[in-house]
């Protein structure tokens, strides 16, 4: 019998082992050194500090919180992680505008054309995403014929020409179009679940169209309003190649911040500070979505 | 049709055009016989000649082939066994660690490889991004193959193990005939992420490693020329044809993201 047990657990080891060993190294263990970089000194040509103290030859991890002390006394990153949240908040609510009715119509079409509908909208997801980006480079460009109609008629109201390229607006813009399907997939799954029996209901006891989707169809489907909201704010909070090619100097967000500590700066405990701050941030309100739906149902 | 479900219908109709405008835009402007992409001049296939020439971009399509194949065909044999364990076995610590990867931003991920790689002297290149790779791709191969393993007939393996055979007879002649759809299904999705990922390959490629995507980003930042809509173009219709036969493989397997 204990044989038994031994061989089964000598199968879960030779099986689960080498992927979990291999997860530990490449990912948990680099994980838990940015932790520990965040307290360390910066090497004196950038990067990290040796841990080896060269002339006693001996150990030394020298940690210290200088790196977080610069972050919460100097304004500047605050006022940083305030723009990429309110980045992030906006795209959120847009991609929330532009989804719902794509999920609602997915949701009431007839069954056989629901998958080919909800694969029209994955499809777009799968094509690389600097492309996708990169495309509204040319809608959004000085020369695009877009941009040049537009412009066209506000010089009719006498507005003057507009800039898009360049601008937190077209950061925001890139930011929605890569997250759509994010908040489109858990709407639709939330939505396809309603019972039109409800909204029978509603309209037999007098509620119009407008009344039966506030009172009925809205708040049935805020967990998937939740769902889609943390899988699109996460992600878009800790971007950094949309604002990188689309935002000019104005429109940077934390990501490109990292970048700059990690690549240029050199500066990586500090990089990795913002890290910190920035994971601690999409831990919390993945933990605040799961609280807010786990309290909504019951 | 009611003027509610009117006003829904071009809703979403707006919605897919959103989703679609931007991609055929940049398919169209590939056949574009101008320099700027803004007016329609005629029909030309010059900038596909053109990519054909271009040394940068041909060595950077062949690193992202070789990335793609061997983190794909690694993360593929690690990911199946990660699945198997999970729906075979009690795992703790593993299906965190399957997941973590795939919900945290994708920027630390690649942050704190780069100081992992520099910290322990592996050079930055061809190695430490193929290394990358497999780490974000056991995930995804490890969900979809559970996700077909849940919808496997156990009674199929009891019944060979009654027959006599071995756990590994059992698993190589039973289980993994049934499970090969999601295997071949994951290996596709491994190797498609391999060869569209930005992010961390930005953070953990080095002098002589420049792949696909981190080419069309220097041509993008550099000088936009139409041989980028040209190449995005056939990356696009590549990773709809791998995406269209993984979904035929394994339908579902897509809504596992």
């Amino acid at each position: 019998m204990t044989s038994g047990v031994n061989k089964a657990r000598l199968h879960k080891w030779l099986i689960g082992g080498p992927p979990l060993a291999y997860l530990v190294v490449f990912f948990a263990i680099p994980v838990l050194i940015m932790v520990l970089a965040s307290f360390r000194n910066p090497g004196e040509f950038g990067g990290l500090a040796p841990i080896f103290n060269d002339d006693s030859g001996s150990a030394q991890l020298d940690l210290t919180t200088e790196s977080y002390g610069r972050f919460f006394s100097d304004f500047l990153y605050t006022a940083l992680f305030l723009k990429s949240f309110a980045y992030a908040a906006i795209t959120t609510v847009a991609c929330l505008v532009i989804a719902y009715p794509l999920a609602m119509l997915i949701a009431r079409s007839p069954k056989k054309h629901r998958d080919l509908l909800v694969l029209l909208v994955i499809l777009p997801f799968w094509s690389n995403f600097l492309i996708r980006v990169y495309a509204w480079m040319i809608i959004l460009g000085p020369q695009s014929v877009f941009v040049t109609a537009l412009n066209n008629v506000l010089g009719l109201i006498g507005i003057g020409p507009v800039t898009l390229l360049y601008t937190p607006f077209a950061v925001v813009v890139g930011l929605v179009y890569v997250h759509l399907p994010f908040m489109v997939l858990p709407l639709y799954a939330n939505l396809e679940k309603h019972d039109p029996a409800l909204l029978d209901a509603a309209q037999d006891l007098g509620a119009n169209a407008w009344r039966r989707f506030w009172r009925v169809t809205f708040p049935l489907s805020l967990p998937g309003i939740y769902a889609g909201a943390a899988l699109v704010f996460i992600p878009a909070l800790g971007i950094f190649a949309i604002p990188d090619i689309l935002g000019g100097t104005e429109g940077i967000m934390i990501g490109n911040v990292i970048k700059q500590q990690f690549l240029d700066t050199r500066d990586w405990p500090f990089g990795s500070v913002l890290s910190m701050v920035l994971t601690v941030m999409a831990v919390a309100i993945a933990g605040l979505a799961a609280w807010v739906a786990r309290r909504s149902r019951t | 049709m009611n003027r509610r479900s009117r006003v829904l219908w071009a809703a979403a109709i707006f919605g897919y055009a959103f989703l679609y405008a931007p991609l055929v835009i940049v398919v169209a402007y590939s056949f574009n016989d101008s320099r700027l992409n803004a007016e329609w001049v005629g029909f030309t296939l010059v900038w596909y000649g053109k990519l054909f020439h271009n040394e940068k971009m041909l060595k950077a399509a062949w690193n992202s082939l070789l990335i793609g194949v061997t983190a794909s065909a690694v993360s593929t044999v690690l990911g199946t066994m990660a699945g198997y364990a999970m729906y075979r076995f009690r795992m703790r610590l593993l299906p965190l660690l399957i997941l973590a990867p795939i919900a945290i931003p994708e920027i630390l991920m690649g942050v704190s490889l780069l100081i992992f790689f520099v910290l322990l002297n592996i050079s930055l290149g061809m190695f430490s991004i193929i290394l990358s790779h497999i780490a974000f791709c056991i995930g995804f191969v490890a969900i979809v193959v559970r996700s077909r393993l849940a919808g496997m007939d156990e009674s199929l393996t009891e019944a060979a193990r009654d027959l006599g055979a071995t756990p590994w007879k059992a698993f190589r002649l039973v289980t993994l005939p049934l499970i090969m759809p999601g295997v071949v299904a994951g290996a596709l999705m491994a190797f498609t992420l391999s060869i569209d990922d930005f992010v961390i390959t930005f953070f953990t490629a080095g002098v002589g490693s420049t792949t696909l995507p981190l080419q069309i980003y220097t041509m993008v930042k550099i000088a936009v020329t139409p041989e980028v809509n040209a190449i995005s173009t056939l990356l696009m219709m590549l990773t709809l044809a791998l995406i269209l036969i993984a979904s035929k493989l394994a339908p579902g397997s897509l809504r596992a993201q």
